[in-house]
């Protein structure tokens, strides 16, 4: 029997950091210091991202394939992995979990995103996904004696198994339909046998619809996020909120946008009614959150929603603006994040509204930097998250959907209330008592990185949406 | 004809004993019908000519998996489900929910179409044994999503250690 090793060279990046996760699971046995295993990891995550330079192409049969759409979301994990640790470093010691296996675990989810952005097959991706989830089930639980800690990974974990038997469903009835798992085949067959329209095939976009919305944490799929979001650890929560999210755009992008091009009308038409619901449940229910950890999970949802309707236009120009999008919206989430974190210091949680109050007047820095983060997340020129809205909603716009940005703008009004209360709190109302900052030179440093992104891509975007553009061809 | 009787015997008495299974009040009943739905899955595969799966489903899932079912529920103690109101008023919504779905899938299903099978028929697998043919696949076809499988385990160990064995610092 002959079988000639596979070309491993498209897979290089998985590999090493398979490698290195191992490496840094081991590291933990030897180093005392945790800090120590926390700047190797993001040492080490930063020269693999070079070997992303280098690798095109498919292999493994065409079960994985390296190109420049994967490699766009790589990006985006690996920023959303170094930023996630810088802001942790602090943290998990204040939190008292400061355990080496938490650095190896947020490698593990990354690698299941990357193998999930990578897939062409439909087995390769479940099989990442399960990677990424349960890394992250772990992840969200990972302060042991915190009941909501604990709740919120319990929580997770159950709902994030229904949604997989939903994937499982969907991807036994398109297997079922066509004979293979491969997702161009898949294209093919569909397209040869005229299975356009066959409600069999509707029903399995229906299933993965479902699983993939679990995942990005679209209506009515979202119930989870509100409770994993605030139950779980910060750094976490950042964490999540963009990893997971992007993966999950990565896999409906490319199912969606290869394997079922030949019914695009018709998974057009179950995302809209889905992306208006997200949109409104999103931005409509974060209004009466006071947690802000709470408020930033309905906030995520609301994104979603967004980032929907670059799908939703099932072209490139779509396409390239929801991948700009979720880049985007890594930076000013974490950024986010990263000043919450900061008010989280031994014995006082810093995570209800009324801690915001008068932040401008005992922490003016952590308060302008939450007030740019805020304005990113509204989408207020001249910061990233506008140019992020402007080119999902001129991509909606070309393709025809005038009414549905008209919905997206309305609600993305809406949304300004609950982000700039944040920043009345901060700047219009008297500090009620002095909250002490949990500094560190980490967290400074992932803000400042966070910021200068905000700030450089809102002046000169052109270069990210070339990047991204760049990044579809061939797709 | 006789093939389809079975199957519509083994389908119907999955689904029975699956809401068994979720029903129980009594944990160890619970994991008992878990044993005899086990078994059915096993006699599926069967029908389906897979009689390593079925094997492989009795060893590991039968054998392997209800013993870990039952050592829990030997170490919690449990007589009686806690039954918490907040997670069981949803009843007839999910109900309804799940009445639709079953409308939707049995009526969509009529369209099914099968595809052309493909290249294991019944009689090369029987040529090349079953062992054969799906060690074969899993170490040259299947490598990929083989390794990442092994990766899940492996993160699973780790999580079941870093959630469970860490003696907490109070």
């Amino acid at each position: 029997m002959n079988f000639p090793l596979p070309d491993l060279n498209p897979v290089m990046p998985e590999i090493l950091m398979t490698a290195f996760a191992l490496i840094v699971l081991l590291l933990d046995l030897l180093i005392k210091k945790k800090e120590a295993v926390a700047v190797i990891s993001i040492a080490g995550t930063a020269i693999i991202s070079l070997s992303l330079l280098k690798t095109t192409g498919s292999t493994f049969g065409g079960m994985y394939i390296a190109d420049g759409y994967s490699t766009f979301f790589k990006i985006i994990f690996f920023i959303n992995v170094i930023l996630t640790i810088l802001i942790s470093i602090k943290y998990i010691a204040v939190e008292r979990v400061n355990y080496g296996e938490y650095y190896s675990l947020i490698l593990f989810s990354t690698i299941g995103m990357m193998i999930m952005a990578s897939a062409s097959d439909l087995i390769t991706l479940y099989l990442g996904l399960e990677l990424m989830a349960l890394s992250t089930y772990v992840l969200a639980g990972f302060i042991r004696h915190n009941l909501k800690s604990t709740e919120s990974a319990l929580k997770y974990f159950l709902l994030g198994a229904f949604s997989s038997g939903f994937l499982l469903y969907g991807i036994s009835i398109v297997y079922g339909l066509t004979g293979t798992t491969d997702l161009r085949l898949i294209a093919t067959f569909i397209t040869e046998r005229g299975l356009s329209g066959n409600l069999s095939l509707l029903l399995a976009i229906g299933m993965l619809t479902v699983a993939f919305g679990f995942k990005i944490a679209a209506a009515p799929f979202h119930m989870w996020a509100p409770d994993v979001y605030e139950g779980a650890p910060t750094s976490i929560t950042a964490f999540m909120s963009v990893g997971p999210k992007a993966a999950g755009f990565a896999v409906i992008g490319r199912v969606f946008m290869i394997a079922f091009a030949a019914v695009k009308a018709d998974w057009a038409t179950i995302l809209i009614p889905i992306s208006i619901l997200t949109m409104a449940v999103g931005n409509i229910v974060a209004l009466s959150q006071t947690n802000i950890k709470r408020m930033l999970a309905y906030s995520s949802i609301a994104h979603a929603g967004y980032a929907l309707l670059g799908i939703i236009t099932a072209n490139s120009e779509g396409i390239s603006s929801m991948m700009n999008y979720l880049f985007i919206y890594a930076f000013m989430n974490i950024g986010a994040f990263a000043v919450i974190i900061m008010l989280r210091s031994e014995g006082i949680k810093g995570e209800d509204l009324s801690d915001y109050e008068g932040l401008s007047k005992t922490h003016p820095l952590a308060a302008a930097l939450m007030l740019i983060f805020m304005f990113s997340l509204t989408g207020i020129p001249p910061t990233a998250g506008f140019i992020g809205k402007l080119y999902v909603f001129m991509a909606a716009i070309n393709a025809g959907y005038t009414w549905l940005v008209i919905v997206a703008v309305i609600f993305s009004a809406i949304s300004a209330y609950f982000y700039l209360r944040v920043v009345m709190y901060m700047y219009m109302r008297d500090p009620k008592t002095e909250l002490p900052l949990t500094t560190s030179f980490t967290n400074g440093l992932a803000l400042a990185v966070t910021t200068a992104a905000v700030l450089i891509i809102g002046v000169f975007p052109t270069m990210l949406v070339e990047f991204a553009r760049a990044a579809l061809k061939g797709f | 004809m006789v093939s389809i009787g079975f199957f519509i015997y083994f389908a119907f008495a999955i689904v029975v004993l699956s809401l068994l299974v979720v029903t129980r009040k009594n944990p160890v009943h619970s994991v008992l019908w878990m044993l005899l739905l086990f078994f059915h899955i096993a006699g599926l595969y069967l029908f389906l000519n897979a009689e390593f799966m079925a094997a492989i489903q009795v060893i590991v899932y039968a054998g392997g998996i209800l013993v870990l079912f039952l050592f829990v529920v030997l170490l919690m103690n449990l007589r009686e489900e806690l039954s918490i109101g907040k997670y069981t008023t949803f009843g007839p919504t999910g109900f309804t929910f799940a009445l639709g779905l079953f409308v939707a899938v049995s009526m969509s299903l009529s369209s099914f179409i099968a595809a052309p099978p493909g290249k294991y028929s019944i009689d090369l697998i029987k040529q090349e044994t079953h062992i054969k043919a799906l060690g074969k696949l899993l170490y040259t076809e299947f490598i990929y999503p083989f390794e990442v499988a092994s990766l899940i385990l492996l993160v699973a160990m780790i999580g079941a250690i870093v959630l469970a064995k860490r003696r907490l610092k109070s």
